[in-house]
């Protein structure tokens, strides 16, 4: 199944001849870029969430607010994936705007560690005195999808993104594993920090930019912004719920 | 320099419950009284977009901005601490209500074990059932003592609640609303205990059951079970909190200011009083010296703690020597607790944070200690307080983290896992204390507050002990596989644990050994009075809002008995 997907993904690099990164599940890039192009996205994101409209969703135009080179955000769009992938349940990372999501937080506040106490002097700590770098987030994003595409070079010889499902799950859990070096703070850490990010990605409110069309919910059951259950609280049959985004509030 | 404004009769340093009932009850008796609060102002009105757990529950909307000041951290005496640099274990708050805003609402009365834990220790099993390295010791006050406070604090909070519970305290009137809506999970839960022969009754909750207006004449809503209480504000005014309940009473007296966005920084003192605070306004960086008749101390746990340490006042405890009192008996909670995995899908997403059912068969001395390793124990409780999709990711053992199986098992399991969990007291040991950091400072260029903590035997035999009661519970409840929580090893300040943080500033009957007497006012300066979870010589089994409710009551009595007659009020 892997081998067939990453095919197609090879295919679709050879043949658009731009990286990878702009594209996968991309919504509105791709959709700029035609409907060859559209059909090769979908086989690896499982549908074009920005595009399957549903109940009248606005369409966005998405962008890099922190990301400058594709490859790196390459990179993270299918580290996500193999953390959150598509399957018949529903969408994965890609298809639910997560790429997308953490892009923009790394350029605001919780990229920038703006609420964290960050003076010197730096020490490494105890594992129980939790994170001692002086790196902010978005530099250690930055720095351990270098370190993913550099793993994938010196273990497979190939861009990380050119990878089959099990190699790249392979290089994600030696930083699970805390197995590759990093500079100023370690793999685990990051990659504890991925997971949670794409987490937040897939099941934060869709104004954030990830959770598209609210698919996540849908998927887990949960109905978003309800005003209230009381008149639901003390019934024994599970509710099934259309959600609601905090964002219709203002609509 | 700093500008030296108008004396006023009472300072009070932040404004969350404390702050805001010393407020009310010294206003309400024509005192003038300033509140001196370092975060914004904020009300009802700005949660009405508050259903979003991105914002509030993970990136913490509420809660106190760490660049600015945090603690450090270590387990040992032979470590050396560093900083919290992003918050986890515990979540501190910041501006108007403080942690009173986004707290879950469950309001409890200490046991009256609690407050002579020491003697009734030693009277039922000896001196030594504890070694002398646990520094335990009453609380200079009995529950019967307390009972009035007790009960004003839940009038003023209109607590709903039922009185089924053989175990605690005796209550002198009824609760001022009826109980919550039993759920059918909750049910679950009631049945199994029953069977089990435990009393299980719903827990009392400041998410009120019914609209209610209280003695000061304040309006708290009813609560709608949307789901998001923890860390959130309450769009209906329905969760009761210091500003829709004691912040206005004192406002409508005329005789109470807010500043906001000032950072007290130092009690000033001359000789044995305190003459008012110096502080900080956050915007300009400007330096002002408040000048007061009673400064109260009414911030978190840990700043109370710090600005003592900082201005001076009183002796810092030793824990090479056990002498000194400031800094000494810092607690926390240990919480042990079983998941359950069912076949069917439930309402979890409904709740508030205070809809649960409890059993007490397992707290204070409720039960016979005599043949175990160690004392207490703690409520056992399922809430239903609304599971959100970020943060709730429910994994039967053996699934991975992350991937095709995570993402199947815990979309699946999300509307199908159910917890039993408990709220375990915390036994001071001589070990776990506050002191002043060397290293690191704060903005405004003060040391930090230092934090050295670590789990004891007493602790990991407590969570091993009730663990296996709630994983019982969770069993006949019907689960399917039933999954108890890892037993505990050292203490880590990474993931979220509680907020039920508790001493450092401690009350008692000696001098030699607390830091304030039992009307919360420190033994070396009168006109100084020092209330919250810092005055807890230990931690309870339960939630501690309702006796830092009570004890906020008896300190605002003791300000005004002070200021009518001075002197030590004992």
């Amino acid at each position: 199944m892997a081998e067939k997907k990453n095919v197609s993904r090879r295919d679709f690099l050879k043949t658009s001849g731009i990286a990878a990164g702009a594209l996968v599940g991309g919504g509105i890039i791709g959709g700029v870029i035609g409907a060859n192009t559209r059909q090769d996205t979908a086989s690896t994101s499982g549908g074009e969430a920005g595009h399957s409209g549903g109940g009248g969703t606005t369409e966005a135009v998405r962008g890099l607010q922190f990301f400058k080179n594709q490859q790196e955000f390459a990179v993270l769009q299918q580290a996500t994936e193999r953390i959150f992938p598509e399957d018949d349940l529903g969408p994965g990372a890609i298809g639910l705007g997560v790429p997308f999501f953490i892009d923009h937080q790394l350029a605001g506040s919780y990229g920038e560690n703006s609420k964290e106490y960050m003076q010197a002097p730096f020490e490494e700590g105890e594992a129980t005195q939790g994170y001692q770098s002086r790196l902010k987030r978005n530099e250690l994003f930055r720095q351990g999808l270098q370190k993913m595409q550099q793993e994938a070079q010196s273990r497979f010889e190939a861009n990380f993104v050119d990878l089959e499902g099990e190699q790249m799950d392979e290089i994600l859990t030696a930083f699970q594993d805390d197995e590759v070096d990093m500079q100023g703070a370690n793999a685990q850490f990051f990659f504890r920090l991925l997971r949670q990010a794409t987490l937040n990605g897939a099941y934060a409110d869709p104004i954030y930019g990830g959770n598209q069309n609210m698919e996540a919910w849908r998927m887990k059951g949960f109905p978003g912004h309800q005003a209230a259950y009381i008149n639901d609280i003390e019934s024994e049959d599970f509710a099934e719920i259309e959600p609601h985004s905090v964002g219709d509030m203002l609509s | 320099m700093a500008t030296t404004l108008d004396k006023v009769d009472v300072v009070t340093v932040g404004v969350g419950w404390t702050g805001g009932i010393i407020a009310a009850e010294c206003a309400k008796e024509g005192l003038k009284v300033m509140g001196l609060e370092r975060g914004k102002e904020r009300s009802t009105e700005d949660y009405s977009m508050v259903h979003d757990e991105y914002r509030y529950a993970i990136r913490y909307e509420l809660m106190q901005d760490l660049s600015k000041e945090t603690i450090t951290f270590r387990n040992s005496r032979n470590q050396k601490a560093l900083p919290m640099r992003q918050l986890g274990s515990f979540l501190l708050g910041e501006g108007l209500g403080g942690a009173g805003t986004h707290w879950n609402g469950q309001t409890w009365r200490f046991l009256p074990y609690d407050f002579e834990i020491k003697s009734m220790t030693d009277a039922k099993y000896g001196a030594n059932k504890l070694s002398a390295e646990y520094t335990l010791q009453d609380w200079g006050i009995t529950y019967d003592e307390l009972e009035p406070y007790f009960d004003k604090f839940e009038k003023t909070a209109g607590i709903s609640g039922e009185d089924k519970n053989p175990f605690w305290g005796k209550r002198s009137s009824e609760y001022p609303t009826p109980a919550m809506k039993k759920t059918p999970l909750l049910s679950k839960f009631e049945t199994a205990t029953s069977n089990l022969g435990y009393t299980p009754f719903m827990m009392p909750s400041a998410n009120l059951s019914e609209a209610y207006e209280n003695p000061d004449g304040q309006q708290i809503g009813a609560c709608q079970y949307c789901g998001f209480c923890e860390r959130f504000g309450c769009e209906y005014g329905a969760k009761t909190s210091p500003e829709i309940t004691v912040v206005p009473a004192a406002r409508e007296t005329g005789n109470y200011d807010i500043r906001f966005n000032s950072n007290v920084v130092e009690v000033m003192k001359e000789g044995d009083r305190v003459t008012g605070v110096r502080f900080i306004d956050t915007v300009t960086f400007e330096e002002f010296i408040q000048p007061a008749e009673v400064v109260v101390l009414t911030s978190y746990v840990m700043n109370n703690a710090k600005l003592l340490m900082v201005s001076e006042i009183g002796q810092m405890y030793d824990p090479e020597t056990g002498q000194g009192s400031l800094g000494k008996n810092y607690a926390y909670q240990i919480l042990p607790g079983a998941s359950g995995f069912f076949e069917d899908q439930m309402n979890v997403f409904m709740g508030a944070g205070a809809l649960g059912m409890t059993i007490d068969d397992f707290n204070g001395d409720a039960f016979d200690h005599s043949d175990l390793d160690f004392i207490h124990g703690g409520s056992i409780s399922m809430t239903q307080t609304g599971a959100r999709p970020i943060a709730t990711n429910p994994l039967p053992p053996d699934t991975p983290a992350w991937g095709a199986e995570f993402k199947k098992a815990s979309i699946e399991n999300y509307t199908r896992t159910l917890s039993v969990g408990s709220q375990g007291a915390s036994i001071p040991h001589r070990d776990n204390y506050l002191t002043l950091d060397g290293t690191y400072k704060d903005i405004y260029g003060m040391p930090l507050l230092q934090l050295t903590y670590n789990f004891t035997d007493q602790d990991r035999a407590l969570h091993k002990y009730i663990t296996e009661r709630t994983s019982e519970i969770m069993q006949e409840m019907g689960a399917k596989t039933v999954v108890g929580r890892s037993p505990i090893s050292d203490y880590d300040i990474v993931p979220y644990q509680t907020t039920h943080n508790t001493g450092g500033t401690i009350m008692g009957g000696d001098p030699a050994t607390s830091v304030v007497n039992n009307y919360l006012q420190h033994w070396d300066m009168e006109n100084l009075f020092v209330v919250g979870a810092g005055n807890f010589a230990h931690n309870g089994g339960y939630n501690p809002t309702g006796t830092v409710g009570a004890l906020a009551y008896r300190c605002a009595e003791g300000i005004i008995k002070y200021s009518k007659d001075g002197g030590s009020l004992v």
